[in-house]
């Protein structure tokens, strides 16, 4: 397809990173101090849309974990201890400097993950600050959670998060963690360490008791010793199911209580009486959001077979409309790819579809130069055999498949191993209802796509993990019940 | 009248799988003794095939007995109370042979298991109000969470008590519309065989709960490492087994309940049996605007 010309080109409109000032070394923070790994080993992180290095990081190894475990079981007895009311007033601290801070951190987060400012701004920071205010209020009100009178936490929660939201993801971690009295030690991605260390310099501006929240960075060998360690009590884990389903193995036979989010291939069902226009936009929100990284992404269009091609002239039509550059431009809609590292496996799956058959589409996009890119993509004649159907590509790449009857779109949607989301496209809410009693999926969104909210309950069915974040009931994850 | 020389009939225990009575398909069984070693049955020894039958047949039954509604799930769940009632003394002779205990002793265990089934059909349509409900979203938006069936859930009896263990652990799984494959205690798993002839007659649906008798460490490897079972309640393994066992779930990540010691399964079991066994959907929607005004009307 030709590219899109207009009269009225968009001029660049750079957020400036001046707001954000980086440090060329970081420690782990631990005990309320940024210290050194003990073996003193370091790695670079990158900013994905440059490749420049943004800064070195300390690298924990089993020793280091060991010691955060240590000053969180210290911490442990004083923070459970501290009445709900007191927790409650440091969360809420947290929370509005969290909110002052929020264009700084937005733009750090644009650096070092790769997303457009425009998400990192209107998305991850609000909901940010959003999951603090939500969980600083039940801090003092576990009595009335349903749990019981007088919930007890569990103590160490040991917590590693993924890249593709780093520091929303944290917050779903610690906000719930703290609210409830445990202590944590949490281990950011590889690849995105940079938001949670100044997450620990923003729980230094509130006061927050040494050793209460522990920042340790570091692959996934990091990761494992943290949930390997005896004297953690929770494990908290967001990231691939294959890396799940391990995780599962390690902490079996042991008291750990354990919670997954994992891995997903949401269904957008898109039936003949939609509308057209908003569906294109919920379809275009529930893949190309974060370029595709993310675990609900409405990954597989299914779309009933009288308006296919209609549907798709008008979603191609869109994604011609789409600007892929750099995310400090308030103008960009696609970032860069999170790393090279993944960049490669939705390059490799997306030739994968190409191979077997799937016919590949992409608008005209000029791609940048240095970085990870990676164009919008739309895979079409895709059957349920397909491994752009099957397989999580985490990336923006979305496959469409047809149906003909409300019964094959409920049994193509569930034809998964996942179970995380699912998108319902009709007038009609007889059907809505219908077809989201049906769906095996933690989170149906109908006619609209990848809302998310504090006070409500996010998680998947099936392989898609277990345990659920948000809400009422993501406190149980961190209670003694 | 008592005839002295009346030879008494003995009862051929079967399986009870997707609503029928079948013998093991491996044709083995096993002796079961009282607690003082004297014979009173051969149980079918059931075989790995016995349980993928089961779950086959346990998955039949799921779509239906999720999609009814919880009222008539009460309905049936009660209905298994009355017509264990009604043979109330059977599993009092059963339940005392099977853990040495008097027959008063025993009546109270049976009481107390009839009286949790009454219990669990109160919850049926109660379950949804106490763990779901609407959350207050900031914008245009309306949401509900609300608990569903995780789906065919393997049950390991609990190895001590035969009959309130049993029916404490899978009352509450059918309760909140999951389908069951249970594993009746190894050493005492008359009470359980004799429940599903109660279950049969209580309108409960052919599938929804399968009991299976045999070597609970030889059942349960392949319903733990089944990748048509989404959970596992490990009530009634050791801690090795458990441990073994929970490894294998992890390659579908099926919801794991493990082990906890009960010293007393007449108290009040609370709901974690139920939540165990339950998921969350989230389902969301736009709500639309009336304008700032909110004087649309």
């Amino acid at each position: 397809m030709e590219k899109r010309t207009s009269a009225f080109e968009y001029a660049p409109a750079p957020e400036s990173r001046a707001i954000v000032d980086i440090a060329p070394s970081y420690g782990l923070f631990i005990d309320g101090e940024f210290t050194e790994a003990a073996d003193g080993k370091v790695f670079k992180t990158v900013s994905p849309s440059t490749e420049e290095v943004l800064a070195e990081v300390a690298e924990a190894g089993e020793a280091d974990v060991d010691r955060a475990v240590k000053a969180a079981r210290k911490a442990f007895e004083k923070w459970s201890a501290l009445p709900g009311a007191e927790r409650a007033k440091y969360l809420f601290r947290i929370a509005r400097i969290i909110q002052e801070r929020s264009r700084e951190l937005a733009v750090l987060e644009t650096l070092d993950n790769g997303k457009p400012i425009r998400e990192t701004r209107d998305a991850d920071l609000p909901l940010v600050a959003a999951h603090f205010f939500y969980y600083a209020g039940w801090a003092d009100k576990l009595d009335h959670a349903g749990y019981g009178a007088d919930p007890r936490p569990l103590g160490v929660a040991g917590q590693v998060i993924p890249w593709n939201f780093p520091l929303l993801m944290l917050a779903w971690k610690i906000a719930p963690a703290l609210a409830t009295g445990n202590t944590v030690v949490l281990k950011p991605a590889e690849t995105t360490p940079l938001s949670a260390l100044f997450f620990a310099d923003v729980c230094r501006q509130a006061g927050l008791p040494k050793g209460v929240v522990n920042i340790i960075t570091g692959d996934g060998r990091a990761g494992a010793a943290l949930i390997a360690h005896p004297d953690v009590n929770k494990v908290a884990f967001t990231g691939s199911t294959a890396v799940g389903k391990e995780i599962a193995r390690t902490v079996a036979g042991t008291r750990k209580k354990l919670t997954l989010e994992l891995g997903g291939k949401g269904a957008n069902i898109v039936f003949d009486d939609a509308p057209i226009d908003q569906a294109v936009e919920g379809i275009v929100n529930g893949i190309f959001f974060n370029q595709g990284q993310v675990c609900c992404a409405g990954s597989r269009l299914l779309v009933q077979e009288s308006i296919h091609d209609e549907l798709l002239d008008s979603l191609k039509r869109r994604l011609t409309t789409l600007r892929l550059g750099d995310p400090l431009d308030k103008n960009t809609d696609i970032g860069a790819i999170n790393s090279a590292e993944q960049l490669a496996r939705i390059t490799a799956l997306a030739d994968l579809g190409e191979a077997e058959g799937a016919e590949r589409w992409s608008p005209a996009c000029d791609l940048p130069e240095s970085g990870y890119w990676f164009a919008p993509t739309l895979f079409t004649n895709v059957t349920q055999a397909h491994t752009v159907a099957r397989d999580e590509i985490f990336g923006p790449v979305l496959s469409v498949l047809t149906f003909r009857t409300p019964d094959e779109a409920v049994a193509k949607a569930n034809n998964t191993p996942y179970g995380l989301s699912a998108g319902i496209w009709t007038e009609k809410g007889s059907r809505i209802l219908a077809v989201a009693n049906k769906l095996r999926a933690g989170v149906v969104w109908s006619n609209t796509f990848n809302k998310f909210d504090p006070t409500s309950p996010f998680g998947g069915y099936k392989e898609s993990g277990f345990g659920r974040e948000g809400g009422r009931h993501g406190l149980e994850a961190y209670l003694d019940v | 009248m008592s005839d002295q020389n009346r030879l008494s009939v003995f009862k051929t225990y079967k399986l009870y799988v997707g609503g029928k009575f079948p013998r093991s398909e491996s044709g083995r069984v096993y002796e079961v003794t009282d607690s003082k070693g004297k014979w009173l049955a051969n149980a079918p020894l059931s075989s790995r095939k016995d349980a993928r039958d089961a779950v086959v047949a346990a998955r039949k039954a799921f779509g239906g007995w999720s999609g009814a509604t919880a009222y008539n799930r009460g309905q049936i769940l009660y209905r298994v109370a009355e017509m264990l009632e009604g043979r109330r003394d059977q599993y009092v002779a059963e339940v005392a042979d099977a853990e040495g205990l008097s027959k008063s002793r025993a009546g109270l265990q049976v009481d107390a298991a009839i009286d949790r089934w009454v219990w669990y059909a109160g919850w049926t349509d109660k379950i949804a109000q106490v763990v779901g409900g609407g959350n207050p979203v900031a914008g245009p938006f309306f949401n509900l969470s609300s608990p569903e069936p995780t789906g065919v859930v393997a049950v390991l009896a609990p190895q001590e008590s035969s009959f309130l263990g049993l029916v404490s652990v899978v009352a509450p799984v059918v309760a909140t519309g999951n389908t069951a494959v249970v594993v009746a205690s190894e050493k005492a798993p008359l009470p359980a065989l004799s429940l599903g002839e109660v279950l049969a007659t209580s309108d409960l649906p052919g599938g929804v709960v399968n009991v299976l008798s045999g070597r609970t460490a030889e059942i349960a490897a392949p319903l733990a490492a089944h990748q048509d079972v989404n959970a596992i309640d490990l009530a009634g393994a050791d801690e090795a087994l458990a441990k073994e066992l929970e490894i294998a779930a992890a390659d579908n990540l099926k919801r794991v309940l493990r082990p906890q010691p009960v010293d007393n399964w007449s108290a009040d079991p609370g709901t974690d049996r139920m939540t165990a066994f339950l998921e969350t959907k989230t389902v969301w929607h736009p709500t639309g605007s009336l304008g700032a005004s909110g004087s649309a009307y």
